[in-house]
């Protein structure tokens, strides 16, 4: 379980994050989304006690990171697959998680199995990888301490798409079996066919969250009115319940004509009437990409 | 690159809802695992096998060309750690700066978040590896002397009053001072660059300003270690070495522990 609280983090004047919250509950998989630099990753190490947070808090199973005795065995972290030493082999580098793990080195040998590198991989040095075999040891190593959470920053990044399939399957076994997953991505698709639930990030904000299912099927009409109140009534009357959007509009999952007549019926000025278009999620997670593009591409 | 999934998963969360240990990864643990990280990248590997490479270099050098009455274990001895006095420091500074300038900080402090913890492993395995060096140089000194014997050199065992805890404390003592200077600058040509330079800098300053000069018989590490490798150190000698560490090694620890305590990792 892992609960996160009001988390903010100002950077002088910038706010990366700000007044974040949400829950990650076992057995379920929760998908963190959000274009590059929106604040994916600096929540994600808040939650793991490398940045201290401005304000909020962030906790596992009731307990704050630091308090964590021994980590390694309760939550595998994967928060970035290239911050290994070059010079340390693949097994070199499992090998030092276990023993400050304090499990049976042997598991070394069965993680590296698990992820796909086998023995020529694991003598390697780190350096000679491509991302692909980085995630994977990646994951190794966060899988290695037998977790009850796992908590993986992009690990998508760099694995083929054989690899991608192969790691949905993994976090989807190890949710159905009771673990809790928080897995964050820039690419809605990519998480969209594992998570059950959404988090979804923009300049440090929480834009929408909740199961997937439902963040997905809002996409409908878009219909706002001068009169929101009365267009709520009327749609209710009609038989037509909408969700309501964040800039005071209504998603109703129906056509535009539908609601046109009924706004017609009831007198209502309309200011707006436009279909939500193919996932009104994607829409607002383009809407977001697009805004920091720009940002994104002076950094 | 294949993708199998060869062993099940344990359940996960089997753990969860048994109370949690707060006392952490223990230091020992944590120094074994230290220790290792010592060696086991090409660069520390190569460090420890040149520290031992030029401590046989200069036993040969002194076998070979110093006069017979010098070849004496205690000469053998403080010519044989002039090199681990030089490099080892080296190592200390890397043991530090690697987890910033290799981003290993990252596993490291996600692993164990008692981050004091980390940096008092390092300075613990850093200490025994100083230790290990110079017991491991006095064997190959040893060694020396009996062939000095063989050749007619004069293969003196005596070591002269104070003067193997001396050599010790020197290793240690620099040894902790590149540890120091790794915490506090995070990045390792800097730290190294730096561990060389301003010692030296401070030197030739204390040489050429007439007022520094007294300051520098205090602060001046470079000076005042001088007399540990001569026998018979005195109170007064300790004394100023003791000063000049306390700033050399002392401050920039406690500054840089408390870099590492808070500095951001990502």
């Amino acid at each position: 379980m892992i609960t996160v609280e009001h988390l903010s983090k100002r950077y002088g004047d910038h706010p990366a994050v700000d007044d974040v919250s949400f829950t990650c509950t076992p057995g379920t998989v929760t998908g963190f989304l959000g274009p590059n630099g929106a604040g994916k990753s600096t929540t994600m190490r808040m939650i793991c006690g490398l940045t201290p947070p401005t304000a909020g808090a962030a906790t596992i199973d009731g307990q704050p990171y630091r308090r964590l005795g021994n980590p390694g065995r309760r939550i595998g972290v994967l928060l970035d697959a290239s911050a290994q030493h070059a010079g340390r082999t693949g097994r070199e580098v499992l090998t030092l998680a276990a023993l400050t793990m304090g499990v049976d080195r042997r598991r070394v040998g069965e993680s590296l199995d698990r992820v796909g590198l086998n023995g020529t991989a694991a003598r390697r040095r780190v350096k000679a990888y491509s991302l692909g075999m980085r995630q994977r040891l990646g994951l190794a190593c966060a899988l290695l301490g037998d977790p009850g959470i796992l908590i993986l920053d992009e690990p998508a990044n760099g694995l083929d798409p054989e690899g991608i399939y192969w790691m949905r399957g993994l976090l989807r076994d190890f949710a159905d079996r009771g673990g809790t997953v928080l897995l964050s991505s820039h690419l809605l698709r990519e998480v969209e066919a594992v998570a059950d639930r959404l988090v979804v990030i923009g300049r440090g904000r929480i834009v929408a969250q909740g199961d997937k299912a439902e963040l997905l099927a809002a996409s409908g009409t878009v219909v706002r009115a001068l009169d929101p109140a009365a267009l709520e009534a009327a749609l209710a009357r009609a038989g037509l319940p909408g969700t309501p959007t964040t800039d005071g509009g209504v998603v109703v999952q129906t056509g535009a004509e539908a609601i046109g007549r009924v706004a017609a019926e009831a007198g209502l000025v309309l200011l707006e009437l436009r279909p939500a278009g193919s996932g009104g999620l994607e829409q607002m997670f383009l809407t977001l990409t697009a805004g920091d593009s720009v940002q994104e591409a002076v950094r | 690159m294949t993708a199998v999934q060869t062993t099940p998963i344990a359940a996960p969360g089997a753990a969860p809802g048994a109370p949690v240990r707060r006392t952490g990864i223990p230091l020992a643990r944590l120094t074994r695992i230290e220790l290792r990280k010592l060696a086991d990248t090409r660069s520390g590997l190569w460090l420890l096998i040149v520290i031992g490479l030029a401590a046989a270099g200069t036993t040969a050098i002194m076998l070979a060309a110093s006069p017979d009455a010098e070849q004496t274990f205690a000469g053998l001895l403080s010519f044989g750690l002039l090199p681990a006095s030089v490099l080892l420091p080296v190592l200390g500074i890397l043991s530090m700066t690697s987890e910033w300038s290799q981003r290993t900080a990252l596993t490291t402090f996600t692993l164990t978040p008692t981050r004091g913890r980390v940096v008092a492993a390092k300075l613990v395995a850093a200490v025994l590896i100083a230790v290990a060096t110079t017991v491991a140089a006095a064997a190959l000194c040893a060694v020396g002397n009996l062939i000095a014997i063989g050749t007619g050199g004069d293969g003196s065992w005596r070591l002269g009053p104070g003067l193997a805890g001396q050599l010790l404390v020197n290793q240690v003592v620099f040894v902790l001072m590149g540890s120091a200077f790794g915490a506090l600058l995070m990045n390792s040509p800097l730290a190294i660059v730096l561990y060389f330079a301003i010692p030296t800098a401070w030197s030739v300053l204390g040489e050429m300003v007439r007022w520094l000069r007294t300051a520098a018989g205090w602060v001046d590490i470079n000076l005042t270690s001088v007399p540990l490798s001569e026998p018979g150190m005195t109170g007064g000698q300790w004394a100023r070495f003791a000063v000049a560490a306390l700033v050399w090694v002392v401050l920039p620890l406690i500054l840089g522990t408390v870099r590492v305590l808070r500095r951001e990792v990502s």
